[in-house]
């Protein structure tokens, strides 16, 4: 396996977990601020206790799905999320949609959490775990889509790791949210990124036979950057003119 | 809380209906014409549609 074949699972698996565990830290650190380390600390640890039982029980059906369909259905997933992702940062570019503010977020959830002052700890806990499998589901989803179809896993899962590795350190040692990442932008790039994969896994999975193979993923994603870039500049348009 | 979670993990992939359903049909289009037509006519129709499809609705949002 060469880098080259892998820098793209690798890079798309470790941008698109950076965003997730951004924002499942962002929750995390709300719950620690409001209610203790150990409400926090012991919901983020159940949480990750059952992503990784999900992932023992489930990944081994992998194998056993019929490549074809393995790849159509990721494909399918991948253009679903991916455009999900990318539409929302186009409008969020062009200021249609506010900016996702990880401060704000952070403000929102300890307000809310002190709302609830007088209920158990476990609530807290609860937020603590919804946030960190959720978060951890589209982690793994993202993994799977765009390393199963290929032998990748392995490297995306590093990619992925990594990412989530760096938050938790950077969060362990600020103690804040990570307001300063550019999340938009690193969406927008995902959300290129996994558009183009799915485009590519959806036609594998009908039988095309793409032109320069795993390199007409990185046309795709051009395109898409292209179209995403047009889409932002023409919504913007308009907006500044009015009064 | 379970269903919650199942709302939520719904919404990964689903956030704008009229989006997901023109994904979809895109899609469908691109498997009748990859059963009928072989080679990269149905890749082509897949991506020149997801493309349209994107932009079409990020553009409807302004109206």
């Amino acid at each position: 396996m060469t880098w080259a074949a892998s820098a793209p699972a690798v890079s798309a698996a470790f941008l698109g977990s950076l965003v997730e565990a951004i924002e499942a830290l962002t929750i995390v650190l709300a719950v620690a601020t409001v209610r203790g380390w150990r409400p926090a600390g012991l919901g983020a640890a159940a949480g990750l206790a059952s992503l990784a039982l999900i992932v023992a029980a489930l990944g081994p059906l992998l194998d056993r799905v019929p490549l074809q369909g393995l790849q159509l259905v990721i494909g399918v997933l991948l253009l679903l999320f991916g455009m999900r992702w990318l539409r929302k940062a186009i409008l969020r570019a062009a200021g249609v949609v506010p900016l996702h503010d990880e401060a704000a977020a952070f403000a929102a959830s300890t307000a809310e959490l002190r709302e609830h002052r007088s209920r158990l700890d476990w609530l807290a806990g609860l937020a603590s775990f919804k946030a960190v499998l959720l978060e951890g589901l589209e982690v793994v989803f993202i993994v799977i889509a765009v390393g199963a179809g290929r032998g990748l896993l392995l490297p995306a899962s590093a990619g992925a790791l990594g990412a989530c590795g760096l938050v938790a350190i950077a969060g362990f040692f600020l103690h804040r949210p990570l307001a300063r990442v550019p999340e938009n932008a690193l969406k927008f790039a995902v959300g290129v990124m996994l558009s183009a994969f799915g485009v590519f896994w959806t036609g594998e999975g009908l039988g095309v036979a793409w032109p320069g193979a795993d390199l007409a993923i990185v046309g795709f994603a051009g395109l898409f950057l292209l179209v995403a870039a047009l889409a932002g500049v023409a919504l913007r348009r308009p907006l500044e003119v009015a009064p | 809380m379970l269903a919650g979670i199942a709302r939520e993990l719904i919404g990964l992939f689903v956030d704008d209906g009229m989006l997901a359903v023109a994904i979809i049909a895109v899609i469908a289009v691109a498997a009748i014409v990859a059963s009928s037509a072989p080679g990269v006519t149905a890749g082509v129709v897949l991506l020149a549609g997801s493309l349209a499809v994107l932009f079409a609705n990020v553009m409807g949002v302004q109206r």
